[in-house]
């Protein structure tokens, strides 16, 4: 209903103004992704499924998002030599076997027509869960809730094993055993485990599964966080573009939505990691653990106009979801300017 | 579509997988080359000086 609204003739079948409200969209969630380091794609799914989009494009095309913005993170990862490449390549067929499992049950839902009421519903639930998560965290003072800028800087043989991880590396010796960087012995099938449950997430939700395969990552198989991240991240690139791959062939992927989600995202990306130099993340993370309650709320309230037929409802759910993110977007470029101009005006005197 | 599949080869979707590899890369060269052409000048604008702040 509401998509129709906005729909029209354009470029590759999006109107001119669903084209600038998906660079735009791209735009914010770069940011958040490029300052967090997670979180921008659980935005999109919602929205493209507010915006009527049918349940395996709206999946399949926030797959494909999660799939091009993982290229270009990753390959700044590589950069700063971030990325265990034979982790990766262990987590790959766990995972593409779990996104193969979650995409059959979207299409087995869809069959049902379940499947856009169960996805919204997963989606509150999840939404709701990391961002009290991430709020109660971030009012304690804690780390929680996405990438410790400072923790990055250290070196990987600084991390420390978390206990959780120790345990389980000494209990489950399940052969074989590899070795991973920053010292690490864990059974590979502790990772293949790991992968495989992230990925029935990805595939389900069309998420790039990252706020919940880094910290699995951490406290299951105990690798240090940069590697985490950029492990992470490489390893989408397989699973993300195989499963961007399975929902094209059945018509799930849009290319009128997914570049210019891309094109957006990408300066966004550059922007938004350019400010964790300057800006703490801890002063923001309550906003983002806000803003993802609003989304959990928002994906709610959409449904509901969804099930009762209030476009009015729909258009609300929609505000709120791109709204609460667009304002974190905006706090962190604003603590990035002042910060910026409040250093520079701190330094002129003594350059005097 | 229901039910496990193991992919098969598809040029048409092996197309439009490949154009969003193809558009990342070039966003990430395009943005990088940009960034170090128009950086400095949107810092000077932003800021009002040199990027000095890390």
């Amino acid at each position: 209903m509401l998509g129709s609204v906005l729909g029209g003739a354009g470029i590759l079948g999006t109107s001119p103004e669903m084209l600038a409200l998906f660079v735009g969209f791209g735009l914010v969630v770069g940011v958040l992704f490029g300052f967090f380091g997670m979180g921008g794609s659980f935005l999109v799914t919602p929205a493209l499924l507010m915006l009527d989009y049918p349940a395996p494009v709206a999946v399949g095309s926030g797959m494909a998002f999660v799939f091009g913005t993982a290229v270009i993170a990753t390959l700044k990862h590589h950069d700063l030599g971030q990325v265990d490449y034979k982790l990766g390549a262990i987590m790959i067929t766990g995972t593409t076997i779990g996104i193969e499992v979650g995409r059959a049950s979207v299409y087995y839902l869809e069959s049902l027509g379940l499947a856009g009421g169960i996805i919204s519903v997963a989606y509150v639930v999840l939404l709701g869960g990391v961002g009290a998560m991430v709020t109660r965290d971030a009012l304690k003072g804690g780390g929680g809730g996405g990438v410790d800028h400072e923790a990055t800087d250290k070196d990987l043989d600084e991390y420390e094993i978390p206990e959780i991880a120790k345990t389980i590396q000494q209990t489950v010796r399940i052969p074989p055993m590899v070795t991973l960087r920053g010292d690490v012995r864990v059974s590979a099938w502790v990772i293949t485990a790991v992968a495989f449950a992230t990925g029935v997430l990805s595939g389900f939700l069309g998420v790039g599964g990252g706020f919940i395969r880094m910290p699995a990552m951490i406290y299951a198989i105990g690798v240090p966080v940069p590697v985490a991240v950029g492990t992470d991240l490489f390893e989408i690139v397989f699973s993300g573009g195989l499963g961007s791959y399975l929902y094209g062939q059945g018509g799930g992927v849009d290319l009128g939505i997914v570049a210019p989600l891309l094109f957006g995202s990408a300066l966004g990306a550059r922007v938004g990691s350019a400010a964790t130099a300057v800006v703490d993340a801890d002063g923001i993370k309550v906003y983002f653990g806000g803003m993802l309650l609003i989304g959990a709320t928002a994906v709610g309230i959409g449904e509901v106009g969804s099930y009762i037929g209030s476009s009015a409802l729909e258009l609300l759910g929609l505000v709120l979801v791109i709204g609460a993110a667009v304002v974190v977007a905006f706090a962190i470029l604003y603590s990035t300017v002042s910060s910026l101009r409040s250093t520079r005006r701190q330094e002129t005197p003594a350059a005097d | 579509m229901a039910g496990l599949e193991v992919p098969t080869w598809d040029p048409e979707t092996a197309l439009l997988i490949g154009t969003i590899l193809v558009e990342a890369i070039v966003l990430y060269v395009g943005y990088g080359g940009l960034e170090r052409l128009f950086g400095p000048y949107l810092m000077k604008l932003l800021v009002g000086g040199e990027p000095n702040a890390r």
